[in-house]
Parts: C-alpha cells; structure tokens; sequence
C-alpha cells in the first residue's frame, strides 16, 4: 500500500502525521493499537531521557563517548517494536539507543557498554539482537546471512537492519543488499538519514535525489519516508516485513530524520551546522509531534507525562547506579572468551599476568 | 622556531607539503570542512581549496582504491583513515595493489602514497579505536611503515614520506597526539624512513621501543632510578618499523649483550619477534640473557575497563629490565 504509491525517484516522501501532531492523511494510517502508540511514545521518552542523562554523566567523565539516538527516535522504536522477540532479528548500528531498548536490551547494558565492559554487549537469551557493530556498514551484510538462514531453515523470522545515511557510501551497503535481493530473503534494510556523518553533510556523501533509489539499483523495492513521523515510519515497516514473511523479499527504507545532538560527545556539531536550519530542524521534533497526536486523542496529559519523566528519571538512575557498582573487568575475563578453549600458550600469557598483577596490583582503567 | 604538539606538527608538515608539491591531494572522511575527528588537517582546504583538501564518502576502499589511480597517474595522495581500527576495508587495495603495482608491473607502474591513520590505546576509546596493527602492515612486502614518537620526528617523517617513491603507512599514536609540545624548526627537512633514533646511550640493556612506548620506557628508567638502580640502558626508538634499522640494534646488543622489544601490539608473530628473530641470526654470541618482550597479550584489545591489564605499563617495562639484568645462565 505505502510502497506503490511512493517513487523515490521523483523523491515523493510518505507522510502521515504533520509536526504538529495532525493526520493529514487518514486513509494511509497504519494498524496500530492505541496502547502501541501510546508504549511507543514512553519508549521515546525514554530514549531521550537517557541520552541526557548520559551527556551529563559522559561530561563528568563517568562514561566513554556514546552515540546518541536523540531526534531519531520516532524512527528507531516504529521499527524496533515491530521485531517478534525470539523469532525476529535485529542487526544495529551503532546509534540505536532507542531501538535497543525497544528492542528488549536492558539499559544498564546499554550504559555498560559505553562505560568501556564488555559484558554489556552480552545480549540476554531469547533476544536476538547482534551487539553494537561500531564498523560501519558491516551490518547489512549480517542482516542478509541472517536472512538467508531464516529462509533455509523455513523459521519464519524476518530481520531488521539499519545504518547512517552516511554509511550508504560503504561497498558492503550495496554488495549485501544485492545479495539479499538475488536471494529475496526476508530483510528490511533501514536508512536512517540523519543529514551528517559526523561532520559531512547529506549532501556531501551522494548525488543522489535520496538514499532509497539506493535500492533501485539491485532491484530493491524502496520507500523514502518522513523519519519524524512515527506512523509514516511504523506503516513503511510494517508493509515491508509482511511481504517478507510471505516471501516476497527484501525492502530498503530511508527514514528522513535529523541528528538532534552532537556525533557523539568528542564533537561539537556547532562547527559545520547550519543554525538556521538547526531551528527549522528540530521543529519536527518526532516526540513533540506525537506528544501532541496522544494529547488531541485525549490519551495523554501534561499531567501524566510529569509523572512519567520522575519515574524514567529514577529508573534511569537506578539502572545507572547499578552500572557503576558492577562495572569491574577481572583479568581473566579479558583471556577467557578470545577461544573457546584457551590454548597453551594463551594460557601462559594468563598465568604470566596474573602473576603479575598480583605482585603489582593495578588501579586499573585511566581514572 | 615553533612549540608544537603532534598533531600541530603533522598539520604543519601537511601544509608546507601541499605548498611545495603541487600534486599532492589530502582527503579522508570529514578531512575537508573541519579538519580530521584529530584536526590533523584543520585550515587545509580553507587554504588549498576543496580540490586539494575534501571529505571523501565513508568508503575505505575507495579511499585507498582510488589513492592508486591517482599515484600511478602523477598524483600523491595523502589519505587519512579515521581510525587504524576502521582500515581492514582498506586491506584488499593495499595488500593486492598497492603493496605490488611497482613489482608487478616490473617497474612501469608505482603507488607512492601515504596513508595516515591514528593507531593505539590508552585513550579511553570505544571499539575499534586501540588497535596497534603494524605488524600486519609490515608483514606485507612492498609497503613501508612509520610510526613517530615526537613533534619533530612527525613532521620530518611525514615529509619523508611525502616524497617517499613507495607507499606509507603512517600510523600516529592517539595517546601521544596531543600529550606534549616540542621545538620544531619552521622550514621543510626530511628524516631519512628505516633509521632509528637514539633516546639514550647505555651499556647494559638495549629496550627497542617506538610511538607510544618511547616515554613509558624512560619512564621506567627515571623509576629505576628511583629506586637506587642506575641501569645504563641503550634506548632505541625505531621510529620506522619496515624498513627498520636493524643496523643500530645489532650494534647496540653486541654493545649490550642483552635486548627487551616494548610494544602494545599482540604479542605473537609481532615486531618484537622480528626484531628478537634478527638479533639471534646476527649476535646470538654476544647475548648473556634471553632477549625479552613486554607487549599487549595475544587477545582482542580489551574495551576501556579491562585495557590497562592489556597495555606494556611503565611497571612492567621496569619488572622486566631487572629480571634481564639479573639473569644467570
Ligand atoms: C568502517 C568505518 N569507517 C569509519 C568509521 C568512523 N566513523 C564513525 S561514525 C562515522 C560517520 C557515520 O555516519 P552515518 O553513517 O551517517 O551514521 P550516523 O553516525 O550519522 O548515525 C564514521 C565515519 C567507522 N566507525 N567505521
């Protein structure tokens, strides 16, 4: 229904929602609870809260840089709470705060990771989501193996997968998606258009009108879709993984969106961003948007939404409080999981820094 | 006369090599407009124009893909990757075309280019951003790898690199970019790729060391001193790791008799056992203990909390120059 009546080659955008919270169009609205919408935007504000909370925390040097979803939300929780857990795939980038979480991460992972532990990219059973893949562009190709798998094996799951719009610049963006498409496995590849990679601007990384025709090539179906807007991104999706379970292949969908906040925290986006159109920007803010969607429909209150930021607030903390009580590497955890089996000799390394460190005990870390 | 850290030296050599060499071109990933994540290039394409100094797509490949058309066709690229972590995309380019254009075209064509990347930990990073690779650079024949440990030596390396007819791999030490200044000169000199540079004269023990390394071993020294042991050491910082100054180590162990290699890198198949494997075939007489490594575990670098377990400290450099001077056969 969505991917018929978009061409991206003559950059027609699916929009559903205005920034001001209106259904302009009512007859393109997707199927979806009220309840949905409604756990949708508590996982956005959740997300958002927690990119904060984790600036200020970064800024007290109680964090590594981290990559913020903040601006991207509406985006990552539309496709993310579409994954059936235990069934589906979810192959991420590095800034899917808010698709993490929706995805089932725990938060204190989440924090663990960017506190510099490997034990926070330790996914929890019964999820499948690959851990943070920093390299860029990698993850399409897992996306379509994992496809690929689902396919042979008949298991029925479908697999989602996403990356910058700087990152369509990467040879394995295409060389996967030409796979995928050659197998017509059960894929969906997002793009979310941010407008920078790191300091280059969109335009700087394709002449082309959008990052949907990026499909076209390959035979891919494609969608441009506004990024903001949570229904126009929650029906995009939920087109493309239905044609997918009933086997008729791969979709790519770039969702329009723009990168509220620095990089990450080693950047100060200020330097190469257009003010003016900074301002423009963040009017379309996806959770102001949808805030104003719930209160028309009378289905949310500043009243409740006072109440809900407390409680993220604490939990937010909580989680984090835990992070720092048990964020401790112990050096055989550094040697234990290079193997299956530790070889002789890494044994050895073992045996010779543990005598070591028990000699000269280290206060570990740079702090 | 300029105090510069490393970073500033290397935009500087930047700068007088495009002023001097009309061909050469710098580009990598947000390279142009604000000058590197590091601003190794800041002002560059302000001062050059977009056609010498640019953002390239996020495309490492391509980067290194297209640095060989523009070599063989009278350009010098200078390329910078972001991170040494993210330079495995550019492994196909380098090792089957870059590395062998010259010997494969018995002569007719060459890749002299330089590819800059930050390499190393210690800087509190998140994955991908420690990694210390050079040995499998230098494994590769045809391709030559420097790594600077000073402002001076940066600028007249990267310099010498420049006009080097081969191409280089010129990894920077993050941890070191921005940790001290120095006295640089303000005119053009190069410092000739394959010599090592002596830190310090000594006769009991040569420590073989470079980037990062070279302080935490005088460091070491300093801590030994310290602690009322005033060890004689031969401080060498190869400042070029292929080709390397196999010369002033030979000399400096025979001098010696005993040799430690300091890297972060991993420890098996590393430049520490290249440099040890050359010594035995060249001075195993003069030996009177078993040459010694401190180096990085044979691990994937660990993330933020668990990598001071994994860097050569300062300790540990010290534990094992006493072990070798004590040593008995
Ligand atoms: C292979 C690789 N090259 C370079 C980098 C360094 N790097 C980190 S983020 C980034 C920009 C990515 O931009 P984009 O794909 O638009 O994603 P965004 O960060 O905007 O979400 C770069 C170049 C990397 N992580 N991986």
């Amino acid at each position: 229904m969505y991917f018929d009546k978009f061409d991206a080659l003559k950059n027609e955008k699916l929009q559903i929602m205005d920034n001001t919270g209106k259904i302009l169009k009512p007859e393109l609205m997707p199927k979806i609870s009220d309840e949905d919408v409604l756990a949708a935007y508590k996982l956005m504000c959740l997300s958002r809260r927690q990119d904060d909370f984790q600036n200020k925390v970064q800024r007290q040097g109680r964090m590594l840089s981290f990559l913020s979803s903040t601006g991207q939300e509406a985006t990552e929780v539309a496709y993310a709470m579409q994954i059936i857990k235990g069934k589906d795939w979810f192959s991420p980038a590095y800034r899917n705060n808010a698709a993490w979480l929706t995805a089932g991460i725990p938060m204190r992972n989440i924090m663990l990771y960017w506190c510099g532990n490997e034990m926070g990219a330790k996914t929890p059973e019964g999820v499948n989501v690959l851990p943070v893949n920093i390299p860029i562009a990698t993850q399409y190709s897992h996306a379509t193996g994992l496809a690929f798998a689902e396919k042979y094996n008949k298991t029925g799951g479908v697999v989602l997968t996403t990356t910058g719009d700087g990152g369509s610049s990467e040879g394995e963006f295409y060389e996967a998606m030409n796979f995928a498409k050659l197998h017509e496995v059960p894929a969906i590849f997002i793009v979310e258009n941010n407008q920078f990679a790191i300091s280059t601007p969109r335009k700087k990384a394709t002449k082309a009108i959008n990052f949907a025709v990026k499909g076209i090539a390959v035979g891919m179906r494609n969608i441009l879709v506004d990024g903001n807007d949570f229904f126009a991104v929650y029906g995009a999706v939920q087109e493309a993984i239905a044609l997918a379970r009933k086997g008729e292949g791969p979709s790519l969908i770039e969702c329009e969106t723009y990168r509220i906040g620095a990089h990450s925290s080693a950047d100060d986006p200020k330097v190469y961003r257009d003010e003016e159109n900074h301002q423009e920007q963040i009017k379309n803010d996806p959770l102001i948007r949808l805030k104003a969607y719930l209160i028309a429909k009378k289905k949310w209150s500043e009243q409740e939404q006072t109440k809900l930021d407390a409680e993220q607030d604490q939990f937010i903390k909580d989680e984090f409080a835990w992070v720092e009580a048990n964020n401790n590497v112990d050096l055989k955890d550094i040697f234990a999981y290079t193997y299956q089996e530790m070889p002789d000799f890494l044994a050895e390394q073992y045996e010779e820094a543990k005598a070591f460190f028990e000699a000269y005990p280290s206060k570990g870390g740079h702090h | 006369m300029a105090v510069l850290n490393n970073i500033q030296a290397l935009t500087h050599a930047l700068d007088l090599a495009m002023e001097k060499h009309q061909n050469v071109i710098v580009y990598g990933e947000d390279a142009g407009y604000e000058g590197g994540v590091f601003r190794a290039t800041v002002g560059l394409q302000q001062k050059y124009g977009e056609e010498r100094c640019f953002d390239a797509p996020i495309a490492e490949a391509t980067l290194v893909g297209t640095a060989v058309g523009m070599a063989i066709n009278g350009l010098k690229p200078v390329v910078e990757i972001q991170f040494e972590g993210f330079s495995y995309p550019i492994i196909q380019q380098l090792f089957t075309h870059v590395a062998r254009m010259r010997n494969r075209s018995r002569g007719r064509f060459s890749c002299p280019m330089v590819i800059r990347m930050p390499m190393g930990g210690g800087i509190r990073a998140l994955e991908h951003h420690s990694e210390a690779m050079e040995a499998m650079f230098a494994h590769n024949p045809g391709l030559k790898v420097v790594i600077p440990s000073t402002p001076f030596d940066t600028k007249g390396l990267l310099l010498a690199a420049v006009e080097s007819p081969d191409p280089v791999l010129f990894l920077e030490p993050t941890k070191i970019y921005r940790a001290f200044k120095q006295d640089i000169p303000d005119e053009y000199y190069t410092l000739p790729i394959g010599e090592g540079y002596k830190v310090q004269e000594g006769t009991d023990v040569t420590i073989v060391t470079y980037g990062a390394q070279v302080g935490d071993c005088e460091k070491a020294i300093e801590q030994l001193k310290g602690e009322g042991k005033n060890v004689s050491v031969d401080l060498i910082d190869l400042r070029t790791i292929q080709p390397w100054d196999r010369e002033m180590v030979i000399e400096s162990v025979k001098k010696t008799g005993r040799l430690i290699v300091v890297h972060e890198a991993v420890r098996s198949f590393s430049v520490a056992a290249e440099v040890i494997a050359t010594v035995n075939e060249k001075c195993f007489e003069y030996l009177k203990a078993p040459c010694a490594r401190v180096t990085g575990y044979d691990i994937i670098v660990p993330f933020d909390r668990g990598e001071h377990f994994h860097q050569p400290s300062v300790q540990k450099i010290v534990v094992k120059i006493k072990e070798v001077l004590d040593y008995q056969f």
